[in-house]
């Protein structure tokens, strides 16, 4: 019937409005981002760093990364470690590494197919710049750990997926 | 013929009116996104002075500073037009809407309404009629298919609806038996005509939301299937003139189901000061453009079919039958 229809539709309407109202009440959940720091995930994926250990890089120059990538962002140039300058474990280093980040997409399989681990992307996610050159990472800034303005938020994590 | 009273105060009153609803328009963008955020659990602008109480201005000023462009194949006459001529019927309206008791004011005593036109009510639907003018001519003048079909949509949409709304209408017409918006907010002195004719101001109030295009009934626009409608083709400050149109339209359609069902600027301790009654007017108002955003916030907008359906099959039988028992009551108590 036309009746019952309209006083249930009617009931639905003002069910629904109720709702929206319990809400307008709800603290608003916007972080603040300049002033407030951004609460992240362990497993966020933000700029790449080339990782050290005692002293030595541990990226060895293969260029797998360069390889995988789905973009072609990263560029990987090889030199040998010789005696007198070692920069790594292995016979080669990266002369040049360089990451054009205007054009890559934090897909992070760069890391995975890094043999390694010298490659992590960690939590640095505001990488906005001037000019487009500055976008394209050189090893130095690689090399340079991110200063971290944010909270790394650690939920307990899922078994066997930690960072 | 007194020079004063005939055309210096009508003057100063319109101006009054036309800034005051700007100003207004300004500020119920900024009250609409405020509340629609917290209905979403966000803020709003909060970035622009204090509360974001600067963003209006900042956004008029980006609009102005916005590159004017008129398609070429536009008519361009009509184009510039439309926009305006939008606006000019969503000020119009405001004219008969009574604000409050004549206050005394440099020994004369001024009347807080425009104009007190013995048939305010058939004004009102003339305007409201006039007002789907400046969107099917912004949409046709475009030269735009998505043009075209949002302001074909918007005609059939408000011709549809003025049928329950004028039903609604005579049914508190045949109550207070006036036309004038003057007497019939005096009539709503001791009881809102809400209590008197709640299936009234239910249509009427469904035919507002129809009538100002918003939503559940923002089908001139509908921009997941139209782009934006009748205003697909228009930029830089002409644009911002058909927003300026719509929430004015929310503004006066507010202020129009205040004085019809509200009571409009009557309510407690009006006597002690000429400007209380004011300012129930404005609070109830601002409550009308709240459920506005409320009902923005809460629900979809309507299919194009159920939209007429509701329209012819629903709300215009209800508004008869109203109608009809409103007329047998008023009789038998006659």
């Amino acid at each position: 019937m036309v009746i019952t229809e309209a006083i249930n539709g009617l009931y639905q309407l003002l069910r629904g409005m109720g709702v929206t109202l319990r809400y307008l009440f709800v603290k608003p959940i916007t972080v603040q981002y300049p002033e407030e720091e951004v609460r992240l995930h362990p497993r966020f994926r933000g700029r790449h760093e080339l990782q050290q250990e005692d002293g030595l890089e541990l990226c060895v120059g293969c260029g797998l990364c360069a390889a995988y990538c789905p973009t072609g962002c990263i560029y990987v140039e090889a030199g040998e470690n010789t005696e007198r300058e070692r920069y790594s474990e292995g016979e080669r280093y990266a002369k040049v590494y360089e990451i054009n980040l205007s054009r890559c997409i934090f897909c992070g399989y760069c890391e995975e197919a890094c043999p390694t681990g010298a490659i992590k992307l960690r939590h640095e996610f505001a990488l906005s710049d001037y000019q487009r050159d500055d976008l394209v990472y050189t090893k130095e800034r690689l090399l340079t750990p991110a200063t971290p303005h944010v909270i790394v938020q650690s939920p307990e994590p899922a078994e066997g997926l930690e960072d | 013929m007194d020079v004063v009273a005939n055309i210096v105060i009508p003057f100063i009153k319109s101006v009054i009116i036309v800034v005051g609803l700007l100003v207004g328009f300004a500020y119920t963008t900024w009250f609409e996104r405020k509340v629609a955020a917290r209905f979403t659990i966000r803020y709003g602008p909060n970035r622009a002075g204090p509360f974001g109480l600067l963003q209006p201005v900042a956004d008029a000023v980006k609009a102005i500073f916005k590159e004017e462009i008129i398609p070429s194949t536009a008519d361009k006459v009509l184009y510039v037009i439309a926009p305006g001529l939008s606006m000019a019927t969503a000020l119009l309206a405001f004219a008969v809407v009574p604000l409050g008791r004549p206050i005394h004011l440099f020994g004369r005593e001024i009347a807080l309404h425009l104009a007190d036109v013995n048939v305010g009510v058939l004004y009102l639907m003339a305007v409201a009629g006039l007002a789907s003018y400046g969107v099917i001519l912004g949409g046709w003048s475009s030269n735009n298919k998505y043009s075209l079909l949002g302001a074909l949509r918007t005609a059939a949409q408000m011709i549809s609806y003025e049928l329950p709304m004028g039903l609604a209408l005579v049914s508190v017409l045949l109550l207070v038996g006036d036309l004038s918006l003057v007497k019939i907010v005096e009539y709503q002195g001791t009881l809102p005509l809400i209590v008197l004719q709640p299936v009234a101001f239910i249509v009427y109030l469904i035919c507002s939301f129809a009538e100002a295009g918003r939503t559940p009934f923002d089908l001139p626009e509908t921009e997941n299937e139209l782009v934006s409608g009748y205003a697909t083709e228009y930029g830089g400050i002409k644009f911002p003139l058909f927003f300026m149109a719509e929430y004015i339209h929310m503004i006066t359609a507010s202020a129009i189901v205040t004085t019809l069902f509200l009571g409009g600027w009557q309510g407690p301790l009006t006597d002690l000061h000429p400007l209380i009654p004011p300012f129930w007017f404005f609070v109830k108002t601002v409550f009308m453009i709240f459920l506005f955003v409320w009902v923005r916030s809460s629900l979809p907008r309507v299919r194009y079919d159920k939209l007429m359906k509701f329209c012819w099959k629903f709300l215009a039988p209800l508004a008869l039958v109203n109608l009809s028992v409103t007329a047998i009551v008023v009789a038998l108590l006659a």
